[in-house]
């Protein structure tokens, strides 16, 4: 299979990442090669294969939601690039 | 006594128990030396003078019996330092200050080590060369204009250029091993769960770990011992007995059974590997292994596997850069303009065309032919191994298909970029232990690799299997300064 622009186009919208023609171009080829690459998995018969989708064989462990660290608000609003001392600050969302 | 800067972690501890050495003096050995050594760009964010400071309040009132008692160490930033610029390597964490520590460098300061700054590399620790990095290329100690690997390309290079005594990395798909590898280093990625997640930025969460970079085995085994803790802020790590990695360290691997996979014998393998590979064989043999032909039938797939679940892993993690909380944010027509053009901009190419990949991969479609098709094949190369595993202790190969190339050699084509991690990736899909150890120099006098994987937390059998080749290969690397005027 190959991806054509329009589904270049479309990733970058659903990886909210803008592209512009040129990149779409280049990304076009870096992404079918990569895709010819991967498409070696097909020559696998794995219907009756499990997933794996954990590594790590273990239930994961409960533990109580507890405040650790106090008084960080203004360090963390610090590494905002806009905020109102109070709150993060965003483009107008509602018109 | 020699140099400060080229003794082990091992010798500058006992040079500092016998007060043979301050941790000022060290300390300072290694910031001068740094300070010449800018052209070879480890650093992202240096913390010389305030090493300095914390080296002076060690003296002042030392503990001798913590287990990195006053060492300076330099690590990789990708790691969150409290209070601390933290980049991984990105223009869109460019002016990022955590507000709190990872569990791998907290544990290293509670044994008493001092930073000494944030080590460059590959940016979201996406590469396998250090050149996707917004902070620029960082050169290797070995040779003019040489990748020094990736991702952890500054802490391998920081490491062999002897401006750090030895570092942490993160390995994803090879980017410990692969990094020492190409300088000449020892490099080991941890069982999946054994070091914690915890304050790592996160790229590829089924598959990364943070992992011990040093100059030999042993003190391999030491800074292991330290960073491996169970730590229940990271829901992935395992409670599992820890062993005293450094103390139960030992040569005597007589009887190991030690597995040679005929599938590592690829196409267009270059002849130094394959004669390192024979030589390797032979090492383990003199110390008392047998060796073993076993078969991975997946391995070929592998690379292919990781190419759909490490991008699409990380297009989920990398969701939260939307310059909004931190980092850097570029100026839009509305909030959706100003993610698109935030991340556009932010992000650089690789890492885009990972988000990209993985995007896809999961988008509705194509889940079950790509995303859900990789997690089968890689039950598959699981599977492999716990087959091998009824035969053999552990498996020995090369660690790379090639020694380092040249700075921009492989950039224009990320599959022969990918095509490097080749022998490593496996394992991260695995989730198993492997070390990588210098086997000797090619041709042209760069270091190559042997990679030993283990079980899963058999740490201290790869260790030991390590620990006593490294006797047999007395490898030295071949390293002139040449960046120091």
């Amino acid at each position: 299979m190959t991806i054509d622009l329009k589904t270049i186009k479309q990733i970058s919208k659903l990886s909210r990442i803008s592209v512009d023609d040129e990149k779409a171009k280049k990304l076009e080829g870096d992404l079918n090669s990569i895709f010819e690459f991967i498409e070696k998995l097909n020559e696998l018969k794995t219907e009756d294969v499990e997933p794996l989708t954990s590594i790590a064989e273990t239930t994961l462990k409960f533990r109580s939601d507890e405040v650790k660290s106090k008084n960080i608000r203004n360090q963390i609003l610090k590494n905002s690039p806009e905020n109102n001392k109070d709150f993060f600050v965003v483009p107008k969302v509602i018109e | 006594m020699s140099d400060i800067t080229s003794q082990t972690l091992s010798e500058i501890i006992k040079n500092i128990r016998e007060k043979k050495l301050s941790s000022q003096e060290v300390t300072k050995a290694f910031v001068d030396r740094s300070e010449k050594s800018k052209l070879l760009n480890v650093f992202i964010t240096e913390d010389f003078s305030t090493a300095l400071e914390k080296s002076k309040i060690f003296d002042d009132k030392p503990n001798f019996d913590l287990k990195l008692p006053g060492v300076p160490i330099a690590v990789k930033d990708l790691f969150c330092t409290n209070g601390i610029n933290t980049t991984a390597g990105s223009k869109i964490l460019n002016n990022f200050v955590p507000t709190y520590e990872s569990t791998v460098t907290q544990n290293i300061w509670d044994q008493g080590a001092i930073l000494l700054g944030k080590l460059n590399c590959d940016e979201f620790a996406m590469g396998s060369s250090n050149e996707t990095s917004f902070f620029g290329n960082v050169q290797n100690p070995i040779d003019k204009n040489l990748v020094p690997g990736g991702s952890s390309g500054g802490s391998s290079s920081a490491l062999a250029g002897n401006l750090t005594p030895v570092t942490i990395g993160t390995d994803t798909g090879g980017s410990i091993r692969q990094p020492a590898s190409f300088t000449g280093t020892v490099g080991l990625k941890p069982t999946y769960g054994s070091c914690s997640r915890y304050g790592i930025v996160a790229f590829a969460s089924s598959l990364d770990q943070a992992g011990p970079m040093s100059k030999d085995v042993r003190d391999c085994s030491l800074l292991l011992e330290v960073i491996s803790t169970y730590d229940r802020k990271d829901s992935t790590s395992i409670d599992f007995k820890r062993n005293n990695y450094s103390s139960e360290l030992t040569s005597n691997i007589k009887g190991k059974k030690i597995g040679i996979p005929s599938e590592y014998r690829i196409d267009g393998m270059t002849k130094e590997i394959e004669e390192l590979w024979s030589k390797g064989i032979e090492y383990a043999k003199d110390c008392g292994a047998e060796i073993i032909d076993i078969s991975l039938p997946h391995t070929n797939y592998a690379l292919a596997t990781y190419y759909i679940v490490a991008p699409a892993e990380a297009s989920s993690n990398l969701a939260r850069y939307d310059g909004v909380k931190y980092g850097f944010r570029s100026i839009g027509k509305n909030l959706i303009d100003m993610y698109e053009k935030t991340r556009s901009e932010g992000f650089g190419d690789e890492v885009k065309r990972r988000i990209m990949i993985g995007t896809y991969v999961l988008s509705s479609g194509y889940y079950d032919a790509y995303y859900l098709k990789a997690q089968k094949v890689r039950k598959l190369i699981k599977n492999d191994f716990d087959e091998a595993y009824k035969k053999v202790d552990a498996i020995l190969t090369p660690s790379t298909p090639s020694s380092a190339f040249k700075i921009g050699e492989k950039t224009n084509d990320p599959v022969s970029m990918y095509l490097n991690d080749i022998f490593t990736v496996p394992v991260n899909l695995a989730g198993l232990p492997a070390i990588s150890i210098p086997g000797g120099l090619d041709t042209k006098g760069y270091p190559l690799g042997l990679q030993i994987i283990g079980k899963a937390f058999d740490e201290q059998n790869i260790l030991n299997i390590a620990y006593a080749m490294e006797e047999k290969i007395n490898f030295k690397n071949k390293i002139t300064d040449w960046w120091i005027k």
